[in-house]
């Protein structure tokens, strides 16, 4: 399978309330989340990932992307979401986030939805292994749950250390 | 239809700035009898063009300010005023007063009005006690004293490029008429450059002498010519006055007879000095450069690519293709330095600021003191210049205020009153070195042990001197006995060793009890490129830089004796290195269970061998920062993409060998 192929979403200005935002929706372990498409650069294909040294285990490493170190977290791994399996059909979003950019991997990448406001209720506790803190909220769409992320309060935040304390602060 | 003048406004800042370490430079010139006549000249320039750009930019504090400032360097340069100490005490006020205003307005700071007062208060001091007398009339009122007409021979012969930098002769005329009445004539060009054939039609190769009968005085002749000070011969002589001598010529009689006589003289040898042209340059944003700067290293990272995609066909059938791409490779390097060599500047820029710190501080401490500066055009990466400045100054700082002595204490000890320090820089095998020497009393080592011992540093006497030395690198370390506020608060050597260490470089000190002490600054050439020796290390790769690498051998059995724990030993001919397996430091998983190689390398003065599984190559890789995206990792410099577009990740020497030393330790 060819390395990358890049999302073919212009880039919009945000929209108004009335006609919502919209959401790339990928898998992780069976559930579905989203996230808010203006962060995501691209998407690629798993491969070539260099390790970083003394890195915890959901830091994948580094990647090439075109020129640019960019390093690679795996949600499933941080948050015990079932087991992490890298075969040829998984994939890593390239997200935009606090100025960087980092890639995750996930399952699989599904439509990209439009959701309005009122659609998006509010997390009770339950049982993800997603932290309700990073969550934005809960859609429910044809059947389906949709778990909408926080992405920038979830890279940013300290258990990830992902960043410098600087720039998480 | 507004434009936003503010984008100008930099450009004005940063100019003025220039001209005023100009005038600093001039005026430390004056000082100590190394000014020539271009001096003042240039002094004045720098002062003219900030005032009237000022005003342009409607900066009309800073342009009133100037105005005395110019004033009194206009009497200098015309040979009424000489430059004394009093006189130059006033000016370097008044410079580091401009300069403070020019800042403030740069941060958008309200303007320090007592400063300002305070050095235009001393100018019209220094202006109104004149030796020329006339000069405080000649300052408050610019209008010319009644009844002085006078019939002026004006000389004007403009360089070429005239007309070239938006200058035109005809509006010269124009501005001398409304003084009064202009007559004159047209000097044909004559001589060699003649021939129709040579010309260009961009060059003016007119001259004229002109007569002006007006009661404006030199001076303000001298403004209309002020745009093309540089580009034209200009010389202004007063004929016959029609009416009684203008009051500078007073007082002394003789001074200003000799003063007024000579003018000519001096005018003409300054005109016959070649017209200054603009120097050959332009301003480029350092941003574009780096970019530049990024796009070559992603050229050397394809170029790499393709070598390695072509290396494994046939050369004798692809010979042409081979020959090309080393054509490639040769012209790819060569692209590669030019554009590396776009951000080295000379040194000197860095140097320029310190003999005025030098003399300031020598001044306040009782010293005397003689800077010398050595290898100023020896060129270094302008990140560097920037990040290598405060450390340098603290050094001299140190310099002056430990290391030198008193003029009473040199006396005592028979050495000469003045006191040698001396900057120099060279380049020196892959490696620019910033030294900085003194001969003074060197590092007081007793002193230095004791105040180790007191604050617990070390508990016993170092093996070697050396070794007593360096502790001063120690953080919060400090003989002083009082913190004064040039130094002794003991955050300094530390942060300074921090700081070159940062960039890659190296420091090291050498004392002389009684004669002397010597930093020495070791910096690489540049940030951005590097030498590495490509090593494997399961199924990863690092690169060592080539600069910290000794030698590097396969172990036998023999040469690593089993001891408890972590730690393990090599043993390199006579002695035993610590042995440092890269993929048990890493986490790294290996299957490999060969010999492995073992890389000498040396950081700071401490060795250590690294446990490699092979050596894969060697090669010149583009540094890439991993911070940008991600954070700093203990033992990684940062990372670079190979030819076959994997990340490597490139080793931080120093940090390793500080690790094993104090694994050691422990």
């Amino acid at each position: 399978m060819d390395g990358s192929q890049s999302a073919s979403e212009p880039k919009r200005g945000l929209d108004n309330n009335d006609a919502g935002a919209e959401f790339l929706t990928f898998c992780l372990a069976k559930e579905t989340y989203g996230v808010d498409i203006l962060r995501v650069q691209e998407i690629r294909g798993y491969d070539s990932v260099t390790r970083l040294p003394s890195a915890p285990d959901f830091i994948k490493g580094v990647i090439n992307l075109r020129g640019t170190i960019v390093p690679v977290v795996d949600m499933r791994i941080k948050f015990n979401l079932g087991e992490a399996v890298y075969d040829d059909f998984t994939v890593m979003v390239i997200l935009n986030v606090a100025k960087r950019v980092i890639g995750m991997v996930v399952d699989r990448v599904s439509d990209v939805v439009r959701l309005v406001d009122e659609e998006i209720r509010a997390t009770p506790e339950f049982g993800s292994g997603i932290d309700v803190h990073y969550v934005a909220g809960l859609v429910e769409r044809d059947d389906q749950m949709l778990i909408v992320l926080d992405i920038e309060k979830l890279f940013k935040s300290k258990d990830m250390a992902l960043f410098d304390a600087a720039v998480a602060a | 239809m507004s434009i936003d003048i503010r984008q100008f406004h930099a450009g004005f800042f940063e100019e003025s700035l220039e001209g005023l370490s100009v005038m600093e430079a001039g005026l430390l010139d004056l000082e100590s009898g190394q000014a020539t006549e271009e001096t003042l000249h240039a002094i004045f320039r720098a002062a003219h063009s900030i005032k009237g750009g000022a005003g342009s930019f409607g900066f009309s504090r800073i342009s009133q300010a100037t105005h005395h400032l110019e004033t009194l360097l206009d009497e200098m340069r015309a040979g009424h005023r000489s430059a004394d100490a009093g006189v130059l005490k006033v000016l370097y006020q008044s410079v580091d007063g401009v300069r403070a205003m020019i800042s403030a307005a740069q941060a958008e700071q309200p303007c320090p009005e007592a400063q300002v007062q305070a050095f235009e208060a001393a100018l019209k001091a220094v202006l109104g006690a004149a030796p020329a007398s006339g000069s405080a009339a000649q300052a408050d009122a610019p209008a010319p004293a009644p009844s002085s007409r006078a019939a002026w021979s004006i000389h004007c012969a403009p360089a070429p490029g005239l007309l070239a930098t938006g200058n035109e002769p005809l509006l010269l005329m124009q501005a001398l008429a409304e003084l009064g009445e202009l007559t004159g004539t047209l000097i044909e060009p004559q001589g060699e450059d003649v021939a129709i054939e040579t010309l260009s039609v961009d060059d003016c190769r007119l001259a004229w002498d002109l007569t002006l009968v007006t009661d404006a005085d030199e001076a303000t002749i001298r403004d209309v010519f002020s745009w093309v000070d540089d580009c034209c011969a200009l010389t202004v002589t007063q004929r016959a006055a029609t009416s009684p001598p203008k009051p500078e010529a007073t007082a002394p009689v003789a001074v200003a007879a000799t003063a007024v006589a000579e003018q000519p003289a001096r005018l003409e040898a300054t005109v016959a000095a070649p017209p200054q042209l603009p120097t050959a340059s332009i301003r480029v944003g350092v941003d574009k450069v780096d970019a530049l700067i990024d796009l070559v290293g992603e050229l050397v990272i394809t170029q790499a690519m393709l070598h390695q995609a072509v290396s494994g066909l046939d050369p004798v059938q692809f010979e042409r293709l081979h020959s090309t791409l080393e054509q490639l490779e040769r012209n790819t390097r060569s692209l590669q330095s030019s554009v590396l060599a776009v951000r080295m500047l000379p040194v000197g820029t860095v140097f320029s600021r310190f003999p005025r710190v030098v003399r300031d501080l020598a001044d306040k401490l009782g010293k005397r003191v003689k800077l010398v500066l050595e290898g100023e055009a020896t060129e270094l990466d302008k990140g560097m210049i920037e990040r290598i400045t405060d450390p340098l100054m603290h050094l001299l700082r140190n310099a002056l205020d430990h290391g030198l002595e008193t003029i009473e204490e040199r006396r005592a000890v028979g050495k000469p009153e003045e006191c040698r320090l001396k900057l120099s820089a060279r380049h020196a095998s892959g490696s620019i070195v910033l030294e900085i020497e003194d001969d003074g009393r060197g590092l007081n080592r007793e002193k230095i042990l004791a105040k180790a011992i007191e604050r617990g540093v070390i508990s016993e006497r170092p093996a070697t001197d050396a070794d007593i030395d360096n502790l001063i690198f120690e953080p919060g370390f400090s003989t002083a006995d009082a913190v004064t506020d040039v130094s002794g608060r003991g955050v300094g050597m530390d942060v300074v060793r921090k700081n070159v260490l940062a960039l890659g470089g190296r420091i090291e000190l050498f004392s002389n009890p009684g004669k002397g002490t010597r930093v020495a600054v070791r910096l690489p050439l540049t940030l951005a490129i590097l030498d590495g020796m490509s090593v494997a290390v399961g199924d990863e790769v690092f690169i060592v830089p080539i600069a910290s690498v000794m030698e590097s051998f396969q172990p036998q059995p023999g040469q690593m004796p089993p001891l408890g724990g972590q730690q393990r030993l090599v043993k390199v001919r006579d002695t035993y290195l610590p042995l440092m397996r890269l993929a048990d430091h890493f986490g790294l998983p290996t299957a490999y269970e060969g010999p492995g190689i073992a890389v000498v390398v040396e950081a700071d003065g401490r060795r250590l061998a690294l446990m490699v599984d092979a050596l894969v190559g060697q090669q010149q890789v583009v540094i890439k920062s991993l911070e940008q995206n991600y954070r700093s990792v203990p033992g990684v410099a940062g990372a670079t993409i190979l030819g076959d577009g994997r990340v490597a990740l490139i080793l931080d020497v120093s940090r390793l060998t500080a690790v094993s030393a104090l694994a050691i330790a422990a």
